[in-house]
């Protein structure tokens, strides 16, 4: 295999000077699912705009380098961008609804990008739209074809999000949070779509949640963000089964199991997620952290590798295993 | 032991279009004909996906949605939504928690005095005694009492869930109505706020009626449970035995779509995978509301509705395959 599809090295987002995102690093490669995991205003979300070139107005990219397939996209003109966007890189979000043109037939928005980079006809465009949308398993294609995003369920029009950021076939898939808006049996039908379709075209997917379940049952990597940057990173059945930084272990512990002991008190993180703009000096997670020692309050702990595979942030993971 | 909250027959069904003399010609039937009960200290939680009801049967026994038909009992007397002295006296012994604390709190008000405000209302107490009650209230809740001045814009989500849970206990309720109460919350702060909640259950012997699709949260949670279907319950009984043998296909399929925080567990499970959304429930199906989506479906599914019968000592469910089956061979009835 020839190098990671996507390749983020040391990345760094602010907002009117306040940094969100913090010398992120990550690499996916082809056919790999890695989420990218953490609670509200971890800078996860801002993490996927900046590799879409998608960022809010006031947001800017302060360095490093977001590489797709091998060149790089931060350094190149919007107009290059956007014609590598839609063809190589594709997104989905959280609100289906919201993200379909309620003016413009679910088909036509399919087939849009299609026209725009594969330079195909409008009568080939459309039969790749209809197959693309019962591919996706849409009922009726034909139909679908015609209607609007308001004649469509939301399990439907995510399938039809899913349907048009894949018909060119793109190398990287970037996922935020696609199934938080649905219920659970819709989406149990969405990921299970999600995995045959990377089965199929080999598209790396960038998936970010905060769902442990969802990660659990589709990630083969994972990487855990707070304020900012990346502290844990291992194969999902590592990180699991063994932590090696604290708010990994306290995370994966606070969530009640269906298998555990009802009505227990459930561990806590005590305290709250610090705001952008004033985080603590040194490892930001020190405030929360049951084994923060000194170093943790002046120095900011580098991602080094863990005994077995992957990467950890802490001065102490030795301790961590111990907690809870 | 005599049930706090008795439920019978409960319909509530919204007229979607008139006919030519402005008589309604067709329902949104939201909840259609539901029974249960909640005992003193105990905390039933009620499942089910988006629109299939569970909130306007929440908002039902508030006393915020007049039923359509159907009978509510609070403490052994019947409750009559129209009168304004009975939805008073509901609202001493009732309060709810909903999901969005930033939209539950006036963002111009301190919390202290949001907090007094259902105090104020019902004229308990002078200002004195308010304050002294705001202070006890906010230290119950985990928060320090001095932050009663602030305004809520000051305080994290999981704070502001904290300042809810307060106000609605200021007047000493019997039954909180939670509905999805952790949902828009952090997820390293949804279990502060379960632990307090179970914790005041426990001091205050408080009643809960836990609306929430969270499967994992439900249970941890509850006692027993209710899943909801398209305005029906297809199950009930008490949440261990209704996890661990779902006897209705839908709850078998909810539960098993639920994805397992353990990759190794979830990807050896054995998962239902339904075709197809919710039906409409201005356009329920004819026979069983879940025949659209069931694996298991014959022909008697399509012609009639399955009534809850017993399948156990406490468990229920309304299933022509499985329940009725098993009812008619064991005859719990």
């Amino acid at each position: 295999m020839s190098g990671p599809v996507l390749n983020v090295s040391d990345l760094s987002v602010s907002i009117r000077g306040n940094t969100v995102v913090d010398g992120v690093s990550l690499a996916i490669g082809a056919g790999e699912i890695l989420s990218l995991v953490g609670e509200s205003g971890c800078g996860k979300s801002m993490t996927a705009f900046a590799v879409m070139g998608l960022l809010p107005k006031v947001a800017k990219i302060d360095r490093g380098r977001v590489e797709l397939g091998g060149s790089d996209l931060v350094s190149i003109s919007e107009e290059r961008r956007r014609l590598r966007r839609g063809a190589e890189l594709a997104m989905i979000f959280q609100e289906p609804v919201a993200s379909l043109n309620p003016l413009m037939p679910i088909g036509r928005q399919i087939e849009e990008s299609l026209i725009i980079h594969r330079g195909v006809s409008s009568r080939e465009a459309k039969a790749a739209a209809i197959d693309m949308l019962a591919e996706v398993g849409i009922p009726e294609p034909q139909l679908r074809y015609r209607q609007y995003p308001f004649e469509l369920s939301g399990g439907m029009c995510q399938r039809a999000m899913i349907a048009m950021a894949l018909i060119c076939r793109p190398k990287l898939l970037i996922a935020d949070e696609p199934t938080t808006a649905l219920d659970v049996t819709i989406q149990a039908q969405i990921l299970e779509l999600m995995k045959r379709l990377r089965d199929e075209t080999g598209t790396a997917i960038l998936l970010i949640t905060h769902d442990m379940g969802v990660v659990a049952d589709m990630a083969d990597r994972v990487a855990v963000m707070y304020s900012g940057r990346i502290v844990e990173e291992a194969p999902v059945e590592t990180i699991f089964a063994s932590q090696r930084h604290p708010y990994t272990r306290l995370l994966l512990s606070t969530i009640p199991r269906l298998d555990g002991q009802a009505k227990t008190e459930l561990p806590v993180i005590e305290g709250t997620v610090p705001d952008i703009g004033s985080w603590p000096a040194g490892c930001r997670f020190n405030p929360r952290c049951p084994v923060a020692g000194d170093r943790c309050l002046s120095e900011l702990p580098v991602l080094a590798p863990r005994p077995d595979t992957g990467r950890a942030a802490c001065w102490h993971s030795d301790r961590v295993e111990a907690l809870i | 032991m005599a049930p706090l909250l008795s439920v019978r027959g409960l319909k509530v069904h919204f007229p979607i279009s008139k006919g030519f003399w402005g008589r309604d010609i067709r329902h949104v039937k939201a909840v259609d004909g539901i029974d249960f009960d909640i005992a003193p200290g105990e905390s039933m939680a009620l499942v089910g996906e988006s629109g299939c009801g569970k909130s306007t049967l929440g908002a039902a026994v508030l006393g915020m949605q007049i039923p359509t038909a159907g009978t509510i009992s609070f403490a052994g007397e019947e409750v009559r939504h129209g009168e304004r002295q009975t939805r008073i006296r509901l609202s001493r012994d009732i309060q709810t928690v909903f999901q969005d604390p930033v939209s539950a709190l006036n963002p111009k008000m301190s919390v202290g005095d949001s907090i007094a405000e259902p105090l104020a209302i019902h004229g308990v107490g002078d200002a004195k005694s308010r304050t002294e009650r705001v202070a006890e209230l906010l230290s119950l809740v985990g928060l320090h009492p001095q932050h009663a001045e602030r305004r809520p814009n000051a305080f994290s989500g999981g704070q502001r869930q904290r300042i809810v849970i307060a106000r609605a206990l200021a007047l000493q309720p019997k039954l909180l109505i939670l509905d999805e109460p952790v949902s828009a919350l952090d997820v390293s702060i949804r279990s502060q706020i379960l632990n307090l909640l179970l914790d005041l259950q426990r001091r205050f012997g408080l009643s809960y009626l836990f609306i929430s699709h969270d499967l994992s949260v439900v249970r941890h949670f509850a006692d027993r449970v209710a899943v909801m279907y398209l305005g029906k319950l297809v199950e009930t009984g008490p949440t261990e035995a209704v996890f661990a043998r779902p006897i209705h296909p839908y709850t078998e399929a909810l539960l098993s779509a639920v994805p397992l925080p353990d990759p190794i567990a979830q990807r050896a499970r054995r998962r239902i995978i339904l075709t197809g959304d919710l039906p409409s429930p201005a356009n329920p199906p004819v026979g069983c509301s879940f025949v659209t989506r069931c694996p298991l479906a014959e022909e008697i599914c399509r012609r009639e509705p399955p009534p809850l019968v017993k399948v156990g000592v406490q468990e229920q469910a309304a299933c022509h395959v499985r329940a009725s089956r098993l009812n008619d061979e064991e005859n719990f009835g």
